[in-house]
């Protein structure tokens, strides 16, 4: 197992890794005994703030709170993903166009949406479909506030990865389209952007791991998705700590499902495209942030 | 004219700056505190020792899956809430709350971001091919030297990129200190629009262009950093 950083050990070298383990081992455990004693101490587990998950009585804390609260999510997470990527899909393709100005105009918006805090966004279409827009059904307003947010960001991180998609190609392609006679437009069209999506598969995947998380801060602008639902219904239960714990298990079985995806899509697409399939954090200067995560398994290419 | 006596108006009422010094407060004290907590995470990441890595990987996917929002609320409402937690006392030993919150927010800012600084940091360790610690031991540099000298300094250059968006993320997630209460610049504009519902857009366009002013540095500082220092290959 040699790597950049170790030689294969020795036999002296590996009396100390074994060492080692066993002393992280238990530092790692001892870290974790701490917070289950604390928790415990503070009564965390007793049985009537845990009973309610396994045997509901008259008020259901799945049926009446969790599952309505995981539809929520899941519905503003699907919309937007289709509305984002409509948006990036159209601003992805103006910055690559052959006018100047609307090369300009697409950049200054996916620019500025990648850099305004989705929060922002959120509370400021909340009260503005709240107050202002006669036609938003009062009820509806989180709802579009969250979906209307999440499109300006995400849709923007999207339009980054078509741009840098298309850029990734090898310039034969793009010469080997125009020597056979196709314009700019169809080569772009029929060769360039087809393959751009599929090398952009990936990290968009992952991208829909913080379409999904950021939904959560729909819980501020009293969207009642997942976790505002848990809150609710600690309230009721008197048991705010558990909830949080049982909502977090269930955020990251879903992305980590996504995740996992994401790494097998990377794996399977590379040889599909002249690009190469990349995930979000291995594209320099694409999907900017530690939203996107980058799956862990794909690694980077050189 | 109309508009812009409104906004000084505004202005004059709000504190707008004093709510994005806060988020930039927020995000210094988070982003060291994460600096550190990433490092340790990493080196256990890299470390040769599998109950290290295992404990850090795991670390990692579990905190990178939680929404921001979860772990800010867990800090909050939970460690304050439920299980009155203190960070911080003031001189006379009595809690000030509103110190307290701000620390709270802080430590689930770090714990969210340690785990992007953690990747940050590895993906710079990956930028070094193998071919250069081969070449460092063949020359007879022992691992000390070799780190020192050869591996590490390429490793942090490779990882300045990606440790710049990473604080301009965090910069950005300061926000959501809302959730924990703390008065920043979201909570400022939510106030000044339930204040002046009429100018509403042209608010939002303040409190936007604050952070465009406040993030666009920090690219391009990274940006440049990371083209100067990095390493040709």
């Amino acid at each position: 197992m040699s790597s950049v950083l170790f030689d294969a050990p020795g036999p002296r070298a590996r009396r100390r890794i074994r060492i080692l383990n066993v002393v992280g081992a238990l530092v790692v455990l001892g870290v974790l005994a701490w917070v289950v004693v604390g928790l415990a101490r503070q009564e965390q587990f007793t049985a009537d703030k845990w009973l309610p998950f396994v045997r509901p009585g008259e008020e259901n804390i799945w049926t009446d709170y969790l599952l309505l609260g995981l539809w929520n999510t899941l519905r503003a997470a699907a919309v937007s993903i289709i509305t984002s990527l409509v948006f990036g899909l159209a601003f992805g393709l103006g910055r690559l166009s052959n006018l100047a100005p609307v090369r300009w105009i697409c950049g200054i918006v996916v620019e500025f949406f990648r850099s305004v805090p989705v929060l922002i966004m959120m509370i400021f279409f909340w009260l503005l479909f709240a107050t202002s827009v006669p036609f938003v059904p009062s009820g509806e307003s989180p709802f579009l506030a969250v979906v209307c947010g999440l499109t300006l960001y995400n849709g923007s991180v999207i339009a980054e990865l078509v741009r840098s998609g298309v850029h990734n190609l090898p310039k034969g392609q793009r010469e080997a389209a125009l020597a056979i006679g196709l314009t700019h437009g169809r080569s772009r069209r029929v060769i360039e952007l087809p393959q751009a999506l599929i090398s952009m598969m990936p990290s968009l995947v992952s991208q829909l791991v913080v379409i999904l998380k950021d939904t959560a801060l729909g819980a501020i602008i009293t969207y009642s998705e997942l976790l505002r639902s848990a809150q609710i219904s600690a309230t009721f239960f008197q048991n705010f700590i558990p909830a949080l714990l049982v909502v977090a298990v269930v955020y990251i079985i879903v992305n980590f499902l996504l995740t996992t995806l994401a790494g097998r899509l990377a794996r399977r697409l590379d040889r599909r495209t002249a690009g190469g399939a990349r995930t979000a954090g291995t594209i320099p200067g694409a999907a900017p942030d530690l939203h996107s995560a980058s799956v862990p398994d794909a690694g980077p290419r050189r | 004219m109309g508009l812009f006596s409104d906004i000084a108006e505004l202005f004059g009422q709000f504190d707008v700056l004093g709510a994005f010094w806060m988020n930039i407060k927020l995000t210094f004290r988070a982003g060291v505190m994460a600096l550190g907590v990433g490092a340790i995470l990493a080196v256990m990441r890299v470390s040769p020792a599998p109950s290290l890595q295992w404990a850090g990987a795991a670390y990692v996917n579990i905190v990178r899956n939680t929404p921001l929002t979860l772990i800010i609320y867990a800090c909050s409402l939970g460690l304050w809430g439920q299980l009155q937690v203190v960070l911080v006392r003031n001189e006379a030993g009595r809690v000030s709350i509103e110190q307290n919150t701000f620390w709270l927010a802080v430590l689930g800012l770090a714990a969210y971001t340690a785990a992007f600084v953690c990747e940050s940091l590895r993906s710079g360790v990956n930028t070094v091919p193998v071919g250069q610690a081969e070449a460092a031991r063949a020359i007879g540099l022992g691992f000390g030297q070799s780190m020192r000298m050869v591996i590490l300094p390429q490793a942090f250059r490779g990882a300045i990129a990606p440790l710049g968006n990473t604080l301009i993320a965090l910069t950005k997630n300061s926000t959501v200190a809302q959730a924990a209460g703390v008065v920043q610049a979201a909570s400022v504009m939510r106030q000044m629009i339930e204040f002046r519902p009429d100018i509403i857009v042209a608010i939002f366009f303040i409190i936007a262009l604050g952070f465009v002013v406040i993030v666009l540095p920090i690219g391009l500082i990274t940006t440049t950093l990371s083209r100067r220092l990095g390493v040709a290959r």
